[in-house]
């Protein structure tokens, strides 16, 4: 055997990043393929979702620094501002509690009908948002069912908010409750039981135990939660009466501004909303990432 | 109903049901309480004008559209993302939920801007002819931004779990590479693509908020089901509005039905390789406007 | 069609998985890779199939050195332990798969592509499965038809990776039957990747066992297991006890023993290490040969007797296995003293030194170094 060892059988690595599986591994594709596709995809993303992103923050600018502060300034805007907290600080804790509830109801006891019922929480997601807000303006509205009845009383539900606020709770409905329902389902029954067996009430087993396991989770449900409250538009504008300064969520401050043409200022308080989306998305990468073992299984990457 | 040691069955359940009933159940039975009253000519009668067909044609044709754009490059981006390392991945990634944190109203008025005829797309496009703002094909790229994390996210899951040995058996084969992604991985992705494809659909058609800023909203051609449902309740005419919302609450639950179907089928045939698809995962329904 | 595996060196990441790794196979032969897990057997198995690709060396299918090509030009049927069946595709459309995947000029008609699946099919017994899809068939079923399916592109080499350590026990022996019965119908050269000796010992033509990325012996069952090359060899086809020992020309003197033994052996005169089956260590009847010892334990093992006993001088335990019905097993008690001699033994250079492997010195490929029993 005396044949030179032929050493010249390695691709040496000509891109400056690898593809996930091994270098020279049969199961990928040619560097230029790889190139193209990926391109292609960034590209997609760029002009769909960055472009968007990037125009709401330009154009809320594009009068000056000084009017984009102005525009927050204005009293409605305020207003629209502290509408939207209101809401959503109303709607996001009514929500918990009833996400904490029905994930306590099924995932710790056993009787028939949980798929249904874990169906029909999920309804709302099912529902247009337009529709969302005309259900209760057929309950509530001038010429709704309890109408007469709250005209009496001198009571306004639409127009008003209270309505705002029931929309809300509406289209927000199922996020706490879909991510503890199956988390609590795979912790099982047995710390709560060992808690009562030392002798805790239910509601000391809940607190001290319950709690601590699903933290991560409840604080992803309330993040979803919060970012869909404040950012809801279809339901509320049905159930508003768009009076500035009144009924006003900030979503809507925008639609009222742009539709005056007002666009620094529609896109200055858009640029807030924006803002917030990406504090939302920053802080869900990053439960994602470091908690992905405390939340339930679909979310780990 | 076994007896369990733990506490709060009665309350936690009861508490449960209470809300759900009211805020949920109630409210949604309403609609149908009152559309049923309009009785069947009534109901014909609302549905058939042709401005409500128009309606109903256009939030199911531009939601189907856009469902397929986003089929198509929602799995591009889904194969991108799995199978290959880039600079910055992790960050974009985490935007592609955008769509999902973004308020439909900040959607709409940045896409808008972006492809009005002195928008940053649109200066180029207009020349052209080709309009996009203020034309169907404006909402069709809303909707296409709506839904673009839903194929993404359903498909996601399916591919990082496909097994590699497959691939090695396709090419061992001798399957060409194109042989082996089209013969042997795609077809074992195809079902949550149509589950994905089919949430988009979901949620395009009840799609408001982006939308009506980009559409010129002109009735018969480029107005929406849920605008009219709207511009029926200012007109007070609850009936008619109430018509259209029944309309589109079936399709919505034929929809859900359809998905939970799927991902059912999906579950069932391909066990050891697909992850249940949580249906109406809060990921995936985000927010809405 | 012949292989020959020729200096080949593979690394992951720095960590040696095959180090210079020479092998010669013959055409029609059956040959089983066995080693633990991590001895690289399943590395070579797919630098063979080109899933991966070698650092150095060369692969030569029928002369033609093939270690750059990939596994899609080098017509290797592979057979995965998972089956990696087509999940969507009949049993047929899998079977199938090779010949219709083919550029155009060599596809066959889509008849004779039914025809011939089918007749491969019948070949492994599954004829009537052919509208099936995967998950309707069992372990051994789907085994059978991943083989089918890689018969069907006539491979020049037939390559299994742990094909039968998914299934049963009584499964995998009925197809290890099965298997041999397929090779001596079709002569396809074969070569098959196990960690259990049993079945590399029993299906095989030649063993190869390899540790630690080298190969430490090629061989007929015979050879391995009555001339281990290296104590690895010899360690894992069996418990050994070794013994110290003293060798002179062609007379090795175990410690404690007055007497030397004749061996065939060559090794440098000086200290050696003896390694002795438990079968092969004979009780003596003698007041001056052999190692005296006292019996520890005597235990009935199904058909053998194992009598566990510790050597006077050193107190090193020992093991001596009896059959059950020979006439002395009922002889023998704890506390009894005995005299034991090898009837058939191996000499290994004290310590266990490796074979020196010529490129030793390439960074990155250090030697393993087989530690020395206790």
């Amino acid at each position: 055997m005396t044949e030179r060892i032929d050493h010249s059988l390695l691709d040496p690595p000509k891109l400056p990043f690898e593809p996930l599986i091994e270098r020279n591994a049969v199961i990928t594709e040619q560097p230029w393929v790889r190139w193209l596709l990926t391109g292609s995809a960034l590209l997609f993303l760029a002009g769909f979702l960055f472009l968007p992103l990037i125009a709401v923050f330009t154009e809320a600018l594009r009068q000056g620094v000084g009017t984009y502060f102005e525009s927050l300034r204005d009293p409605d805007a305020l207003a629209a501002i502290r509408l939207t907290l209101l809401t959503a600080a109303i709607a996001v804790p009514l929500n918990l509690v009833f996400g904490v509830a029905a994930a306590w109801a099924i995932a710790k006891f056993e009787f028939r009908g949980k798929a249904l019922l874990t169906t029909l929480i999920d309804l709302p997601f099912a529902v247009s948002p337009v529709v969302s807000g005309l259900i209760y303006v057929l309950i509530f509205g001038a010429q709704g069912w309890a109408g007469p009845w709250l005209a009496e009383h001198d009571l306004q539900v639409i127009f008003a908010v209270p309505g705002i606020v029931l929309a809300t709770v509406f289209v927000t409905f199922p996020f706490v409750a879909r991510e503890l329902i199956p988390l609590m389902q795979a912790q099982g029954t047995e710390h709560e039981e060992a808690a009562l067996s030392l002798g805790a009430t239910g509601f000391q087993a809940f607190w001290h135990v319950t709690l601590p396991n699903i933290k991560w989770a409840l604080l992803y449900g309330v993040l979803l939660c919060n970012a869909r409250a404040m950012g809801e538009f279809g339901a509320v504008s049905v159930v508003s009466g768009h009076i500035r300064g009144e009924t006003n969520t900030m979503p809507l401050h925008v639609e009222i501004l742009y539709n005056e043409y007002n666009f620094a200022a529609a896109f200055a308080v858009a640029s807030l909303l924006a803002g917030l989306a990406l504090v939302t998305l920053a802080l869900k990468a990053f439960l994602e990432h470091r908690h992905a073992g405390a939340l339930s299984a679909s979310h780990r990457h | 109903m076994r007896a369990s040691p733990i506490p709060g069955f009665g309350l936690t359940l009861g508490y449960t049901l209470a809300y759900l009933s009211l805020i949920v159940l109630i409210p949604l039975a309403g609609v149908f309480v009152k559309a049923a009253g309009l009785g069947v000519d009534g109901l014909w009668q609302a549905l058939s004008s042709p401005r409500v067909l128009a309606a109903l044609k256009l939030s199911f044709g531009t939601a189907l559209a856009a469902a397929a754009l986003n089929a198509v490059f929602g799995l591009l981006v889904a194969w991108v993302f799995v199978r290959y390392e880039f600079f910055g991945k992790r960050f974009f990634d985490a935007m592609i939920d955008l769509p999902f944190a973004l308020p439909t109203a900040v959607a709409g008025i940045a896409l808008t801007a972006l492809y009005a005829g002195n928008g940053w797309v649109g200066q180029f496009l207009e020349p052209h002819g080709i309009k996009i703002a203020y034309a169907p094909a404006g909402i069709v790229v809303a909707l296409t931004f709506i839904g673009l994390p839903f194929v993404v996210r359903t498909v996601e899951p399916v591919l990082r779990d496909a097994e590699k040995e497959l691939e090695e058996a396709a090419a061992s084969l001798g399957a060409s590479r194109w042989q082996t992604v089209t013969r042997v991985i795609l077809p074992a992705v195809l079902p949550a693509l149509i589950t994905g494809f089919a949430l988009a659909f979901a949620r395009g058609v009840g799609e408001y908020g982006s939308v009506i800023f980009i559409s010129a909203n002109i009735p018969q051609v480029s107005e929406i089901a849920p605008l009219l449902i709207i511009i029926r309740l200012e007109e007070f005419d609850y009936a008619g509005a109430t018509a259209i919302a029944a309309a589109m609450l079936v399709l919505s639950f034929a929809l859900l039905l359809l998905i939970n179907t799927l991902q059912a089928r999906v579950r069932r045939s391909a066990a050891p390789a697909t992850p249940p698809l949580d249906t109406a995962h809060p990921i995936l329904q985000g927010s809405r406007g | 069609m012949d292989l020959q595996i020729r200096n080949v060196h593979k690394s992951f990441s720095g960590f040696p998985a095959l180090v210079d790794v020479n092998l010669e196979i013959r055409s029609g032969e059956l040959v089983a890779l066995l080693g633990p897990s991590g001895s690289g057997k399943t590395t070579l198995l797919r630098v063979l199939a080109g899933l991966e690709f070698p650092d150095y060396g060369q692969i030569l299918f029928g002369g033609e050195n093939l270690a750059g090509k990939p596994v899609r030009e080098r017509k290797v049927g592979f057979v995965f332990q998972h089956y990696a069946l087509f999940k969507h595709m009949t049993v047929l459309e899998n079977v199938a798969f090779g010949l219709t995947v083919r550029a155009r000029r060599e596809r066959p008609s889509r008849d004779d592509i039914r025809r011939r699946a089918g007749e491969l099919l019948d070949l492994v017994q599954l004829g009537g499965l052919a509208s099936r899809f995967p998950h309707q068939l069992s372990g051994g079923q789907k085994q059978r038809v991943a083989l089918a399916r890689a018969l069907a592109i006539d491979p020049s080499v037939l390559l299994l990776d742990e094909p039968f350590g998914a299934l049963d026990a009584k499964v995998r022996k009925d197809l290890r039957r099965w298997l041999r019965e397929l090779h001596l119908k079709t002569g396809y050269t074969t070569v098959f990747v196990t960690h259990d000796q049993e079945e590399a010992l029993e299906l095989a033509d030649r063993v190869v066992i390899m540790n630690r990325g080298r190969v430490e012996q090629v061989g007929t069952t015979d050879e391995v297991y009555d001339h281990p090359a290296t104590p690895f060899v010899f360690d894992f086809l069996g418990t050994p006890n070794v013994f110290a020992a003293r060798i002179d020309g062609r007379k090795v003197t175990l410690d404690g023993d007055s007497q030397p033994i004749e061996t065939h052996s060559i090794h440098p005169s000086g200290p050696v290490d003896v390694y002795v089956r438990p079968a092969d260590l004979q009780i003596v009847v003698s007041e001056r040969l052999g190692i005296p010892a006292t019996i520890v334990d005597v235990q009935r093992a199904g058909a053998v007797i194992r009598i566990v006993a510790r050597i006077d001088t050193s107190g090193e335990p020992i093991e001596i296995e009896l059959p059950h019905a020979s006439a002395e097993a009922d002889r023998y008690a704890p506390r009894q003293r005995i005299r034991v001699r090898p009837r058939s033994f191996s000499v290994f250079p004290r310590g266990g030194a490796p074979r020196r492997s010529a490129l030793e010195d390439v960074p990155g490929h250090a030697s393993a170094d087989v530690r020395s029993r206790a």
